[in-house]
């Protein structure tokens, strides 16, 4: 197995310019995607090799980004749409929710939408509002659309180019803190065996408490895992990948096992994905359970100023103060 | 060109009629006939291009057929609203020659990108009336494949589908299916309300920065429902074209001649790659916004008596008689096929099957999900739990 170390970034950069390479009717278009590479690198380099009509700078407009993609979809293209912030996509909801979720729906299954909206997503950078917000909620919530996020630079690599590859629109979350963090990406696996793209994984076995978290959180929760080890207490953290549609098969073993669940997650808590997470879990796994499911999340606040984001977010002690409550019922 | 009116069997052209000034000599409104059957040679844009049209005597005939038809049709699924077959119709009474028009000014490979009012345009492209008609009786979400008509499906939310219709265009662009007379082009509708819209104008600059080939069809009904243009509005609508960086026309839309001359050459230009322009077809909603809309709260019958002699149909017919292009066993014969065509379409949207319940779950995602998958299962459960009983 041929594999680099490649940042997130660059693996999603890399994924990208596999799918340009694969498929003629793939097309880049978002604000700064171009000569800038966007404001992230994502798509650096991409415009020069590609040329402009298939990287596309976008006017400074994001509901017109998405509706001229939904156009070019009809037309048989196959757009991958950069919206440059979380905070920033509300403008292009209408399009999102009413139009690219509906479109297939409307027409009987006679249409398809193959788009890819990529957002990075989440906190932890220091930036100013609007720059770290978690909406996924927003579109897991919307029939229609499909939402996944990775947590690591392999799935990135191969995450972005099976959501190109698919039929389905897909809301493409990418956990911006992480961007620069790196890891080993096998560049040779051909895509067609790799791991399906609406699968969550165990990225941690364990047996005492099942952790369950995306995107960035990830990370924490591994990290928390660790010190819990130390503390004699085995975490089993699965990385759940899609938010929508859940793939909650494994969670279900695990938690069958464990008898204990923590959800974790950067978006507020109130009707969040940890609400959902807790009802299936509680409604499959009710008789196994030894506590309820626990939440960590974000707080019911507009995302705070940056000096104060890091009690904002869940972070390792919170996770472990989390899993010593599980222990208290 | 017309339905069933193939155009160059008998190209018996009549002799140019005498030039007015009417038109000609007043920029902000291109009309080639005017509300008493009288033709105009040409009229002039305020960007200086010269419409005229050209038809033989069918094609008028043609013309005229669509508007009654069209006008029949409409009549037909209001009536059927009322009688409750239909939850809800929106009719385009007074629309006819903007939608005719313009439907008829699309060649083949164009493509329209319509609201949810277009049922002239729709007609025009040789498309089943019956089509929309499942989303106004609630049986289905009224979709088909847009690729397959070169019409997309209809739009309800406001100008949503003017970027969708940008969208398209920029892909002929990409396609190279620009510069020929081969080349396609698309045709965004929408009306006065929708200019207020942000997608509108987002579409009016993604359309100038691209260059796309594509025409934004504005008919200007005067209401937004119950809002008069005034409050959308300071400036003509056309006149926003020049902020935009294209051109723009205002053409008679009660005036079918007019607004096929206009459509065809906007279409004509965008085809060979010289961008986008808007066309604002001045015309009156002769009906309510929708059957559960009441007009008479906010505007008053004199108003819609004065549109009232303008009425699309009855200038074509003045026109058709004066010149002697059609007789009265014509019109009778006319009359007869909408009769017929507004019955038969009633016997069918009379036969149209409820759905089954469990088909809500399909189509939402190419690929599924497993989440529908067991809501589906276990609504089926559910429902078959009742098998047997008195329910």
């Amino acid at each position: 197995m041929a594999t680099e170390t490649l940042t997130l970034g660059k693996a999603l950069n890399t994924g990208l310019r596999r799918a340009l390479e694969t498929d003629p009717k793939v097309i880049i278009m978002g604000e700064d995607v171009g000569k800038l590479g966007g404001v992230f690198r994502i798509t650096d380099g991409l415009q020069k090799d590609f040329g402009d009509q298939r990287v596309i700078d976008t006017p400074l407009a994001e509901s017109g980004i998405i509706g001229t993609a939904v156009g070019l979809a009809i037309r048989g293209y196959r757009p991958v749409c950069e919206i440059q912030f979380d905070g920033f996509v509300y403008p292009a909801y209408d399009q999102i929710v009413s139009q690219v979720a509906k479109m297939h729906y409307r027409s009987g299954g006679r249409l398809s939408i193959p788009m890819v909206i990529r957002i990075p997503f989440g906190g932890g950078i220091g930036a100013v509002e609007h720059h770290s917000e978690s909406p996924e909620a927003y579109f897991a919530h919307t029939a229609g659309l499909k939402v996944v996020t990775c947590s690591n630079p392999q799935d990135a690599y191969v995450m972005i180019q099976q959501a190109i590859a698919s039929d389905d629109p897909i809301v493409f979350l990418e956990p911006k803190r992480r961007y620069w963090e790196k890891g080993q990406v096998d560049l040779e696996a051909p895509l067609s065996e790799a791991y399906p793209l609406h699968s969550a994984r165990v990225v941690r076995p364990g047996t005492d408490v099942t952790v369950l978290a995306y995107g960035p959180m990830v990370r924490t929760c591994l990290e928390a895992a660790t010190a819990a080890a130390e503390d004699g207490r085995e975490l089993e953290v699965i990385d759940l990948r899609s938010l929508s549609p859940l793939d909650l098969r494994a969670a279900y073993e695990s938690v069958k096992r464990t008898g204990r669940a923590v959800v974790v997650h950067e978006a507020p808590s109130n009707i969040g994905l940890g609400a959902e997470l807790a009802a299936r879990i509680t409604e499959e796994c009710f008789y196994s359970l030894e506590s309820p499911v626990l939440r960590v999340t974000g707080f019911d606040t507009p995302y705070p100023a940056a000096r104060v984001e890091e009690e904002y977010l869940p972070d390792l002690d919170r996770v472990l103060d989390a899993v010593d409550r599980t222990f208290g019922w | 060109m017309a339905k069933g009116d193939p155009g160059g069997t008998t190209r018996s052209r009549r002799p140019a009629p005498r030039s007015k000034k009417g038109a000609a000599g007043n920029p902000e409104l291109v009309q080639l006939l005017t509300p008493d059957g009288e033709r105009i040679d040409s009229a002039t844009g305020p960007d200086g291009t010269e419409y005229r049209v050209d038809f033989t005597d069918e094609e008028y005939r043609g013309l005229y057929r669509d508007l009654v038809m069209v006008r029949k049709l409409d009549a037909e699924a209001t009536a059927l609203q009322r009688q409750g077959e239909l939850g809800l119709w929106a009719s385009l009474l007074g629309q006819e020659a903007a939608q005719v028009g313009s439907g008829r000014a699309l060649r083949s490979q164009d493509m329209a990108f319509p609201t949810y009012r277009e049922h002239g345009v729709l007609y025009c492209r040789g498309i089943d009336p019956i089509m929309p008609l499942g989303l106004f009786r609630g049986v289905d979400q009224g979709g088909w494949d847009p690729n397959e008509f070169k019409f997309n499906m209809y739009t309800i939310v406001i100008g949503a589908q003017t970027l969708h219709a940008t969208g398209y265009a920029m892909g002929i662009t990409m396609d190279g299916k620009i510069g020929t007379d081969d080349g396609e082009a698309a045709i965004a509708y929408f009306g006065d309300g929708a200019t207020s819209q942000g997608d509108v104008n987002e579409a009016f600059v993604w359309a100038s920065v691209f260059n796309a080939p594509l025409v934004f069809f504005c008919q200007n009904n005067q209401y937004a429902i119950s809002e008069p243009l005034e409050r959308q509005t300071r400036v003509p609508l056309y006149q926003r074209a020049a902020g935009f960086g294209f051109p723009g026309v205002r053409v008679d839309g009660n005036d079918v001649l007019a607004s096929y001359a206009v459509t065809r050459t906007a279409l004509d230009n965008s085809r060979h790659g010289q961008g986008p322009s808007l066309i604002e077809a001045y015309t009156y909603r002769m009906g309510a916004h929708t059957t559960s809309d009441d007009p008479t709260r906010y505007r008053i019958a004199s108003e819609v008596e004065s549109w009232q002699a303008k009425d699309p149909i009855t200038r074509v017919k003045a026109f058709l008689e004066k010149q002697q292009i059609a007789d009265a066993a014509f019109f009778a014969e006319v009359d007869e096929q909408a009769r017929r065509e507004s019955v038969h379409l009633r016997e069918r949207v009379l036969n149209m099957p409820n759905p089954e319940p469990v088909t809500m779950f399909d189509n939402v995602y190419p690929n599924g999900s497993p989440l529908l998958d067991e809501q589906r299962a276990t609504f089926n459960r559910y429902m078959e739990s009742f098998e047997g009983s008195a329910h």
